[in-house]
């Protein structure tokens, strides 16, 4: 058992943070943030000798003296700063009239920088703040597996900031939701944030989610999010990863859905952030759910990347379509662990997996594995993993054309990405994210 | 234009071309014929500039310049144009987008100024009746899913819009039905002129009937083992190969 854990200074400082947290704690949270914490404290920092974190190494990250700050403010200057890079960062990306916007400095709500949805039946705000929400006390802390995943505990006994959003019924969100973090630290920093997205029946939400930083030192973020979608309702979450090098982020997403809701997730991965672990868990609990899972993943330098997901099919005539695609450039590293569980009651389940990694240099690494366990005797599964290079021999055929040798890789990177990209279903998004993939191959 | 002289090349070790020489001049069309494995996609491939093959002697100009020591993308922008015997398949990479980008690095490595959307678009127009290539396929993504013939088709599409010095057609008319064939003919003879040249890699006479060439050249063995004129491709027809092999 102590094998399979890490020892770190970081543990200590975060049990006595802990304590004078729940010391100060008023709220309703008190008792799962005390369960949260024990789950924590038995299961410890997880070593490459669990399963789970095999070809992924913590170590980097937790062995950070990272500050714990008891409370977060944000001034002037910090709201300026903000106000900067997203003009610098977003004036592309999106017309202003094109979205909503809400943005976070350090997990904390900024007003002056945000425009929120004034419609009726869309209830947005500081987690904290949601406590006496009935969507919040039905939801909450009900769907984040935190038995089994070390940091989704810890985020759960700890937690300050987060955004909470609850669409009522037959509720359509007009515009994209588009959150913007932005992480300013002078020093090294450890973050937590939790998010809670509730969708109700027959309604529709699309969020984009995204990063800001301006950090000298690293910044640890240990994030997780529930989602939950009620019967019918319709919910396009993205997560576009482009940031720092001294970013390191954790994160757990864990979705539960019920009949004929649609959940599609977009988590895209770009240069930058040094360390991202994603663990998202989808749980199909009704009859004739459907779920989407879009993941595409461009590393460089020397990061490192990992996607692990969970498709859990409860019930009959569930549809999953899963499609992962790596560019894994440089020194870095790309994990990718697919589960699918078709339960015995979850019959004429179709399940679709996919992912495909582009090694761009000698010294890049791949860890891709496809894990299905089935339980069920009608269900349709299928799943391909493939690790390859460019195709040599259509470099050729594109430069013999003239097309010289970084414009001609550009061309097949965005071909390979390109099933991927489109189904972004924002068409300003979808430009915005092949943009930075040419970007990004333009610079190499 | 084109000058061979001594040329060996080997791909893996194995010398395929062993002491090739040929010249050819601008408005000229040559056609080479010979047995397979003979090491004619072979000469294309040196050409073009295939990483896999390794000239070990020998000298390749095009219009006095050495065209061996120019990576494949600069050897196309000087003019150097191969239509494959397979192209390959691309998807995701689409055709006109690809034809546009390959345009505009040829024009802008001769110092000339990309076309407009407009201009490009015109001449896209013009080149595909040329040819009667399908508006639809020029849409699609690079060979995608297209019949062998499409594919040969494309090529030559593609050869038009480039409109090189020196193209180097590698059994561009097997797999053409007699249509087809008739079509490619005509575009490439109406590409034809003082200033470029052709290089026709065939099994088949046929082919010369519809482009007449200037000379016939027989590459045997990694080398040019006769050369004559048009009469020539009729009596390898009728007597194939081996009176010339066997000495
Ligand atoms: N990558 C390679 N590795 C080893 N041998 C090769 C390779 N490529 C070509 N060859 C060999 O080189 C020789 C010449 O091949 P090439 O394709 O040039 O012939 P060809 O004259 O075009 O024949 P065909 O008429 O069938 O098209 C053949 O013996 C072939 O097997
Ligand atoms: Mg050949």
């Amino acid at each position: 058992m102590m094998t399979k854990q890490l020892e770190s200074p970081l543990f200590e400082s975060l049990a006595s943070q802990y304590d004078m947290l729940i010391l100060q704690n008023q709220d309703s949270t008190k008792t799962y943030r005390t369960e949260a914490m024990e789950a924590f404290r038995k299961l410890g920092f997880p070593s490459v000798k669990n399963e789970e974190w095999r070809f992924t190494n913590i170590l980097p990250v937790v062995k950070t003296n990272y500050e714990l700050p008891a409370t977060t403010t944000v001034d002037a200057e910090q709201i300026n700063k903000a106000q900067e890079l997203i003009s610098n960062t977003y004036s592309k990306l999106f017309a202003e009239d094109e979205v909503y916007r809400l943005v976070l400095i350090n997990g904390v709500f900024v007003t002056s920088l945000s425009r929120l949805p004034e419609q009726q039946g869309v209830h947005l705000c500081e987690i904290k703040e949601a406590t006496e929400q009935a969507a919040f006390q039905e939801h909450f802390g009900k769907i984040l597996n935190i038995k089994d995943n070390a940091f989704a505990a810890l985020n759960s006994a700890m937690y300050q900031d987060g955004v909470f959003i609850s669409v009522e019924q037959n509720v359509i969100v007009e515009k994209p939701i588009h959150i913007i973090k932005v992480i300013l630290a002078e020093q090294a920093m450890m973050q937590q944030s939790r998010d809670l997205f509730v969708v109700g029946k027959s309604a529709a939400l699309n969020v984009v989610e995204s990063y800001l930083t301006d950090i000298a030192q690293p910044v640890f973020l240990n994030a997780a999010a529930e989602v939950v979608l009620a019967e019918n309702a319709t919910f396009n979450h993205y997560d576009i990863q482009k940031s720092d090098a001294n970013l390191r982020i954790i994160q757990r997403t864990e979705a539960a859905q019920k009949k004929h809701s649609n959940y599609s997730n977009y988590t895209f991965t770009l240069p930058g952030a040094s360390f991202v672990r994603n663990n998202l868990a989808l749980h199909l609990n009704d009859d004739e759910v459907q779920s989407h899972l879009y993941g595409l993943y461009l590393t460089a330098d020397s990061q490192l990347v990992d996607n692990h997901t969970e498709v859990h099919h409860k019930m009959p005539r569930g549809e999953s379509n899963q499609l992962y695609k790596g560019i894994v450039m440089d020194k870095s590293k790309a994990v990718f662990n697919g589960k699918i569980f078709v339960y015995e009651d979850a019959q004429k389940t179709n399940a679709f997996q996919q992912s495909n990694n582009v090694l761009f240099s000698e010294q890049a690494t791949v860890n891709a594995k496809p894990q299905l366990e089935i339980f069920a005797d009608d269900v349709k599964c299928s799943h391909g993993t493939t690790i390859g290079q460019l195709n040599k021999e259509a470099l050729f055929y594109l430069k013999s054309r003239g097309i010289g040798e970084t414009q001609a890789k550009q061309l097949m990177v965005k071909a390979f990405a390109f099933d991927v990209a489109e189904k972004i279903q924002i068409p300003a998004l979808r430009s915005y994210v092949e943009g930075l993939i040419e970007t990004e191959m333009e610079s190499r | 234009m084109l000058s061979i002289k001594n040329l060996h090349a080997s791909v893996e070790d194995k010398e395929i071309l062993k002491g090739l020489n040929l010249e050819v001049k601008a408005g000229e069309v040559h056609a080479i014929m010979g047995p397979n494995g003979a090491g004619k996609s072979s000469l294309a491939s040196v050409l073009a500039g295939r990483e896999n093959y390794e000239v070990t002697e020998g000298t390749v100009t095009l219009d006095g310049k050495d065209i061996l020591e120019l990576a494949p993308e600069d050897r196309a922008r000087e003019g150097v144009f191969l239509a494959f015997q397979y192209p390959i398949e691309i998807p995701g990479v689409s055709n006109i987008n690809f034809l546009k980008t390959a345009m505009n690095e040829i024009r802008t490595y001769r110092g000339e100024a990309p076309l407009t959307a407009k201009e490009f678009l015109q001449r896209s127009r013009e080149k595909q009746e040329l040819v009667e290539f399908d508006a639809k396929l020029v849409n699609r993504s690079l060979n995608e899913g297209f019949s062998g013939g499409e594919k040969k088709r494309n090529e030559i599409f593609q050869l038009a819009m480039l409109e090189p010095k020196l193209a180097i057609l590698d059994e561009t008319d097997s797999g053409l039905d007699i249509d087809a064939l008739r079509i490619v003919s005509r575009g490439v003879n109406k590409l034809r002129g003082g200033n470029n040249a052709f290089i026709l890699i065939t099994h088949y006479q046929r082919l010369l009937d519809y482009i007449v060439p200037d000379f016939v050249h027989v590459l045997a063995d990694g080398k040019i083992i006769k050369t004559g004129g048009k009469e020539l491709a009729l009596e390898l027809e009728e007597k194939g190969y081996d009176w010339l092999t066997k000495n």
